[in-house]
């Protein structure tokens, strides 16, 4: 069947606006402090939003009335100012009577799932992989009339507070399989996986003493294995087992390490720009990735 | 034809050795003498002395803060069942996993026969639990096959530990008693083992030049019968030899566990029942925090009264955070009796692995010294044995204010080297969360000292000022909505 397509503009709903209207979404989508400041991740958002507007949803988002969760001061020892946040933040959510949130930053969905209910906010929390994931399955998203990943190498870097902190490992794999795309593990994967080097406030300071920076020791094994480079990998430390037999060959072209998080995105892109490898290793969002096999960029 | 005969005749000739070559009960022989009183004496000692040390180690957790750990007592259960008894998170490793298994269960199984030795010991018997009769068989030889194997196994953890091949068995942390304690371990084993089969051995031997049979079975023990004299007075004091030096061994041994690393045999079963069941991420809430800023947030709210004292008077008040171990949870120190310093958690640490200071294991492993440096130390061990090569700040030991946990033992460096990926909590093969207390003693850096990093500083004003961890102002915050376009698709209609 032919398609037409056509350039939309967007007008993303506030939630003031909605219940001025006495209308409720059914999804709040929060955004996150990287989502609405750091360039790269607000790329991520808005893909995330041509999905929502794609599939037709209802949503909102808070906009201004949004403050940090308190993630970053509370994995400090500020539990003064986490709690002074959280609290600010539960009266705006209660005040517009939400249920059900949507976020694309592992760290907000873990502070506002697991330590919000502690503080009288008890919301249902959904990250956008899994969220993606239920589209996937129910139909609305097939993945198919945008950009063809057919073929090209990926590989998915687990982030601690979705992984380890939450046990949500499958989600972002399922979203990854709809993209057809040669999908390779890394050896540090799901429960093992070795963290960005951002988590526990790291992203806002620098590293203590040592040999070496935590996210390009990660860098380095995920190009290894997009590569499949087996010394590399053997090499690498904290690993007993031994290496994965990957098919041989430097397929280097177009190759994408995928995460699900703002601050492992900064740390995988420092990584790479690090390696010299931007001209063929990319750092995509699961959402920026569905959002271009959809053909939703515009 | 031949062949099948051949099989059978194989197969019943295993079954006999393995059973035994005699299934029927015989008269239990008893012979009271003076060695029975003695036994007595050492049983009580060793029990005793037992006892009186495992008071002190339990006073030493209790020293931490009150945490409400009943309820779901099912849950607890069941993973108590899982990753204690069935050393579910040993198996991430395979090798480690098969030797400790042997081992695990050869220490299991292996003292069934104890439960023989002391009673044997009391009451003159001469392996009373051979009215069991083809079960008696099954069990020594059982016995006697795991021996073997914890030997070979024993030995495989020696050469894993002392040649090097293992990176996790280095580090600053495992030098001096951390270092001596690991090996004696291993030759207390080889040593236990010795003297089982020492016992075996000659007593079979012995049986054998009389002329008798003795119930059991030894698959192993028979093998080393010709290493033995053929003189039957010989023989019969090796064989009392095997026999005092398992028990007394063993029950020194118990005596040296709460020294060792080794106590992890008894404490990891309950530091596994009281292991946290919520999700990894989710850190505990301070509630004193809660009402402060509730009561800042809506004026009329009401603080609880704080508890007291039974007598009414005030209690002393607690920091925030932890800065010495009474601090930390009665769980944390609960953990840091059953770490058996394996360094998993260290040798997944991302800032470990990166060259940082930090090393989950050492955390742990300084909450255990501190606290027996400060309360009570076990018979053994005490924390000046634990080299000050493996302190960080030997200078700051010498001031009295600051010899805490924190500072004393644990630098703020390792502790803001850490970024919170809960690898350490997820590898710990009993379940320790050395986590939790990194948290607590940042949160007594920052709430009590205002000692955090000064980029951290500025993290927390940009919050406080710009609800955003970044300096930009709260009115840029939906930009990011600006000219946004999305690819609008629809079927073509005729």
């Amino acid at each position: 069947m032919a398609e037409q397509t056509a350039k939309r503009p967007v007008s993303v709903p506030l939630m003031a606006d909605l219940a001025a209207r006495g209308e409720s979404p059914e999804i709040l989508f929060w955004v996150g402090c990287a989502g609405a400041f750091d360039d790269r991740y607000k790329r991520v958002t808005r893909a995330f939003v041509r999905i929502l507007e794609h599939v037709g949803v209802s949503y909102a988002v808070l906009g201004m009335e949004e403050s940090c969760t308190g993630d970053p001061a509370k994995r400090a020892g500020n539990e003064f100012l986490f709690q002074m946040q959280a609290m600010t933040n539960i009266a705006t959510l209660n005040g517009y009577g939400i249920k059900k949130v949507v976020t694309a930053c592992p760290h907000c969905f873990n502070t506002i799932k697991n330590e919000y209910p502690a503080l009288g906010g008890e919301f249902e929390v959904i990250h956008h992989s899994t969220f993606l994931q239920q589209l996937i399955n129910e139909g609305k998203v097939t993945a198919k009339g945008g950009e063809s990943f057919k073929g090209r190498r990926i590989t998915f870097h687990d982030s601690c507070y979705l992984g380890r902190a939450n046990n949500i490992y499958e989600a972002p794999r399922e979203v990854l399989e709809v993209l057809d795309a040669d999908l390779l593990e890394m050896k540090r994967c799901k429960t093992n996986g070795l963290c960005c080097g951002a988590g526990g406030a790291q992203m806002w300071k620098d590293a203590e003493p040592g040999k070496k920076e935590i996210n390009v020791e990660r860098t380095e094994e995920a190009l290894a294995t997009l590569d499949g480079d087996a010394d590399v990998l053997l090499n690498l430390q904290g690993v007993e087992s031994t290496a994965p037999v990957l098919p041989a060959g430097s397929n280097r072209g177009g190759s994408v390490i995928a995460v699900a998080c703002p601050f492992c995105m900064t740390m995988m892109a420092d990584g790479v720009k690090n390696k010299e490898r931007e001209s063929d290793v990319q750092v995509f969002d699961l959402a920026e990735l569905i959002a271009s096999a959809e053909g939703l960029n515009a | 034809m031949a062949k099948l005969t051949a099989v059978k005749a194989v197969i019943c000739y295993a079954y006999r050795v393995y059973f035994g070559l005699n299934p029927k009960p015989t008269q239990i022989p008893v012979h009271f003498s003076i060695q029975n009183i003695l036994f007595l004496l050492v049983a009580v000692a060793g029990f005793g002395l037992f006892a009186w040390q495992a008071r002190k180690i339990r006073a030493n957790i209790l020293v931490g803060r009150d945490r409400d750990m009943s309820g779901h007592v099912n849950e607890r259960l069941w993973k108590t069942l899982l990753v204690a008894f069935g050393q579910q998170k040993m198996f991430k490793r395979l090798t480690p996993a098969f030797l400790h298994l042997i081992v695990y269960v050869g220490f299991i199984v292996i003292n069934i026969e104890v439960i023989e030795i002391m009673v044997d010991g009391l009451f003159g018997t001469h392996r009373f639990l051979q009215f069991l009769g083809p079960l008696y068989s099954a069990l020594t030889g059982t016995n006697e096959v795991l021996g073997a194997l914890v030997v070979l196994a024993v030995v495989a953890f020696w050469w894993r530990r002392n040649a090097s091949v293992v990176r996790r068995f280095t580090g600053p942390e495992l030098r001096a008693w951390p270092k001596l304690d690991a090996n004696v371990i291993l030759y207390v084993e080889v040593i236990l083992m010795a003297a089982l089969f020492t016992m075996n051995a000659a007593d079979l031997k012995l049986h054998q030049l009389e002329g008798k049979v003795l119930p059991g079975a030894f698959p192993v023990s028979s093998l080393l019968t010709g290493l033995f004299p053929d003189n039957l007075t010989a023989l019969a004091v090796l064989e009392r030899v095997g026999w005092w030096a398992h028990i007394v061994g063993i029950l020194l041994f118990l005596n040296y566990l709460p020294s060792s690393k080794h106590f992890h045999i008894i404490m990891a079963f309950p530091n596994v029942f009281y292991s946290r069941l919520v999700p990894q991420g989710q850190f505990s809430n301070v509630e004193s925090i809660t009402h402060e800023v509730k009561a800042m947030m809506d004026p009329s709210y009401e603080v609880p009264a704080p508890a007291t004292n039974p007598d009414g008077s005030a209690l002393a008040p607690t920091p925030f955070g932890a800065k010495d171990v009474d601090d930390l949870a009665w769980t944390n120190l609960l953990s840091a009796y059953s770490c058996t310093e394996c360094g998993r958690c260290t040798s997944v640490c991302p800032a470990n692995l990166t060259g940082k200071l930090l090393s989950p294991r050492k955390i742990i492993m300084d909450t255990r010294d501190r606290v027996e440096e400060k309360y009570n130390s076990p018979l053994i061990f005490h924390p000046s044995l634990y080299g000050p090569e493996a302190k960080h700040n030997p200078q700051e030991q010498l001031d009295k204010e600051n010899h805490t946990l924190l500072r004393g033992y644990v630098t703020p460096e390792e502790l803001w080297a850490c970024t919170t990926c809960n690898a350490c909590v997820e590898a710990c093969p009993v379940n320790i969360n050395p986590l939790e207390s990194i948290v607590e003693m940042r949160r007594f850096l920052v709430l009590e000292e205002s000692a955090a990093p000064n980029s951290l500083n500025v993290m927390f004003s940009n919050i406080e000022n710009n609800g955003a961890p970044w300096a930009f102002s709260p009115s840029d915050r939906f930009n990011w909505a600006d000219d946004l376009f999305v690819t609008e698709k629809a079927p073509v209609t005729a």
